[in-house]
């Protein structure tokens, strides 16, 4: 229905689903694949419009899917589209509450930054980026929450610090929260946890493991909680970060990272070699 | 004057080391004249033994005959008749078990190979059938099937006979079930199994695809919908994994995850989108099916080494014998009375072993087996890059935890009487894997089979 260009790799796509839009929560994700040939990609759900029947996904090009989900126009079509999956956040009775984003998980964190702030809680917002250059969804973020405090890792836009350091920051300045809400690359997650833990505050997280089928059949997507195995697919995405086991779920995320880079080269050469014919 | 060959005729098949290289079927099929030839060891018994074998009832002796004279569109009509997956049973049925254990013949010899000639019946009929089933006449009533595995797809073909407006929701992005994602293609080709699912789009039933019941809808949405009666088909999908530790390491894979790669993904095929790992060196833990399947796609995935570890001995494999034997005859070792330990790893948290403990048979257990008891001081290590867990699934929890008033057991499978399907819940029914935990594929079919004829009587009696 719409697309939208949000940095230089960076899209919004606003996808037509009344089946998922109709019970969608923030939280929750799809699965969806581009061709027939396709691989089944998770992506979070950004937003949803239930009476339009709309579904927003927020994605970077980093491999031969999500380029190939780039390539698409207004007008194109998905081929297969599968969803709300996985359980809603639980954020009721929450009365403040920060939530930390980093890059993309922005787009996640944004949706329940958006719902609590909605609830009336008071929801201080943490984004952090690497640099200006991407930073997303800046408008939509300040009207999702009480305070934003935008930090990037060189300092070319607002401070320049980690999003760790904003957050012991308001810890320290006497900030109660009743929870923190972390959404981004797990190596950040799990700093996140490092810092509330000694503080005792309730952290959840949004684990983004590699995934089949999202529905609970393959187990491809567990990791420990706790000491025991889950399955981000049905039993997540949203962990008590203070059980999660990060270094075995980093390691697990690594799992394919030859036969990715192996899928991104032959999409590079199949485009190079389109290019040619088109000369 | 029947043949009095106590042997079945062979079915011709791809040499072993040919086809532990390549996804293609393994067994080729009859001949029309081989299945003239084995249709006449038939003595058309006055009762019947074998038909009480069979699940869905097929009337095996009179399509049996049909070959025999020739005729063979008339005995795929036949078979159409109570099964609505012949080319698919004639292949993954355990037959020995079955229909053909009950054969008279096999007293003094070989059964008549029932499977291989409704294989062959099927296969004709796709073929050469020009004719196309088509849709009855709407009696007006709405039924909802949940899952296209074997069991939905057979209810669903029923009530769709039967007159009904028959809609499937399935979560994946293709219909089967099981059929697409865990048989392989060298048992089962896909295509087969899609044209018996067209066959059904034919007599009118409507697929939604990408629709997880439980999640997009539940079952009391469905029902506000206007459906009158629901049948839960949902399956066992739910992997169980050893319980060792070390089970989380880069290269440990249940049987569910790197079959529904290969199969439905299609990892096997090179430059797929879909990744898997090419391991080297691999252990199957497991005696089933799914264990053979998977042993069988790692071979073929390029394995130098392929393991089946299994606990107890060879007499109490549950798989199929033909896939026993198969796979021993593609080089794939089995590792009898073994049972795992732990699941090695290096630093970089990859397999690189799986340690084992040796065991013996003791007393036999409450299901009749002999129970496997380690024994002391036997414990070895197998080098290995991979690990597939393939010792049985459960149900999903999804549809339980969504559907108040649905009873289920303590191992999470909806409890429905055997004869009708009838679960707790007014006008839902449920059979298949969702009721039994993991079974074969023509009990589900019977399951469908007969709550389909409850459904009706169900939705008759509620309209009187």
């Amino acid at each position: 229905m719409k697309k939208q260009t949000l940095n230089a790799n960076t899209k919004l796509m606003v996808i037509e689903a009344p089946h998922v839009a109709r019970k969608a929560e923030p939280g929750q994700f799809i699965i969806l694949r581009v061709s027939a040939e396709g691989e089944r990609i998770p992506l979070t759900i950004a937003d949803f419009d239930r009476e339009k029947g709309s579904v927003t996904i927020i994605f970077q090009e980093v491999g031969a899917t999500t380029m190939a989900l780039g390539a698409l126009n207004e007008g194109d079509c998905l081929h297969d589209f599968v969803g709300p999956l996985g359980k809603a956040s639980e954020l009721e009775g929450l009365k403040k509450v920060a939530v930390v984003g980093g890059g993309l998980g922005c787009a996640i964190a944004y949706p329940q930054a958006k719902k609590l702030h909605e609830m009336g809680a008071e929801v201080d917002l943490i984004a952090g980026f690497r640099s200006k250059d991407i930073i997303i969804l800046e408008d939509e973020m300040k009207n999702a929450c009480t305070n934003l405090h935008i930090v990037t890792d060189d300092g070319s836009n607002g401070r320049k610090a980690l999003v760790t350091q904003v957050l012991k920051e308001l810890i320290d300045a006497g900030n109660q929260y009743d929870a923190v809400i972390a959404i981004g690359p797990m190596i950040m997650m799990k700093f996140v946890c490092e810092t509330t833990r000694p503080y005792g505050i309730k952290t959840i997280v949004s684990m983004n493991t590699i995934m089949v089928d999202g529905t609970g059949m393959c187990g491809g997507c567990r990791l420990t909680v706790g000491g025991e195995t889950k399955f981000a697919c049905v039993d997540g995405p949203d962990f008590d970060g203070h059980l999660v086991d990060f270094d075995s779920a980093m390691r697990r995320g690594a799992m394919y990272k030859a036969q990715e880079r192996a899928a991104v080269e032959r999409r590079e050469e199949h485009c190079n070699l389109f290019k040619k014919e088109v000369k | 004057m029947p043949n009095m060959n106590p042997n079945k005729c062979p079915m011709p098949e791809q040499a072993p080391d040919v086809r532990n290289k390549n996804f293609e079927e393994v067994t080729l099929g009859y001949t029309a004249e081989m299945a003239i030839e084995e249709a006449q060891r038939c003595l058309n018994c006055k009762n019947k033994p074998c038909m009480t074998g069979c699940p869905v009832q097929v009337k095996i002796p009179e399509f049996i005959a049909l070959v025999a004279e020739g005729k063979f569109l008339e005995a795929a009509a036949k078979i159409k008749e109570t099964s609505a997956l012949p080319a698919v049973c004639g292949r993954v049925c355990p037959q020995e078990s079955q229909c053909e254990c009950h054969c008279v013949r096999g007293i003094k010899g070989e059964a008549v190979a029932i499977g291989r000639l409704e294989r062959f019946v099927a296969d004709y009929a796709r073929e050469n059938s020009t004719e196309k089933a088509v849709k009855p006449e709407s009696n007006g009533h709405k039924v909802a099937i949940v899952g296209a595995g074997p069991a939905g797809l057979t209810c669903a073909g029923d009530l769709a006979r039967m007159g009904y407006e028959v809609t499937v929701f399935e979560a994946l992005h293709t219909a089967g079930g099981v059929l697409m994602y865990g048989i392989p293609e060298f048992r089962l080709p896909k295509t087969i199994v899609q044209k018996e699912i067209d066959t059904l789009k034919d007599l009118g039933v409507e697929f939604v695809l990408n629709f997880v019941v439980g999640r997009s809808e539940t079952i009391d949405e469905l029902f506000g919908d206007g459906y009158e009666a629901i049948f839960v088909g949902s399956g066992a999908g739910l992997p169980t994994f050893i319980g060792v530790p070390g089970e989380n390491a880069n290269g440990v894979y249940s049987a569910n995850e790197y079959l529904t790669r290969i199969n439905l993904m299609k990892a096997y095929k090179e430059n797929s989108d879909t990744p898997i790992y090419h391991a080297k060196k691999v252990a199957v833990v497991g005696g089933g099916n799914v264990a053979m399947d998977a042993a069988r796609c790692a071979k073929r995935m390029g394995a130098e080494e392929v393991y089946i570890v299994y606990r107890r001995s060879e007499k109490e494999l549950p798989a199929r014998l033909e896939e026993i034997h198969h796979a021993k005859e593609e080089g794939v070792v089995f590792k009898f009375l073994t049972a795992p330990l732990e699941v090695l790893s290096d630093e970089n948290f990859n397999v690189t072993g799986l340690k084992c403990q040796q065991m013996e048979l003791g007393e036999p257990d409450a299901s009749g087996r002999r129970r496997p008891i380690p024994v002391e001081g036997s414990e070895f290590v197998l080098d290995l890059d991979c690990v597939i867990a393939a010792i049985g699934t459960s149900p999903n929890p999804l549809i339980r935890h969504t559907t108040p008033g649905l009873d289920t057991n303590r191992k999470g499978c909806i409890v429905a009487d055997d004869e009708h399907g009838i679960t707790s819940k007014d006008g839902v029914f449920a059979g298949g894997d969702a009721v039994t935990g993991a079974a074969t594929v023509i009990l589900a079919m019977g399951a469908g089979k007969r709550a389909a004829a409850a459904m009706d009587e169900y939705i008759k009696n509620k309209n009187k």
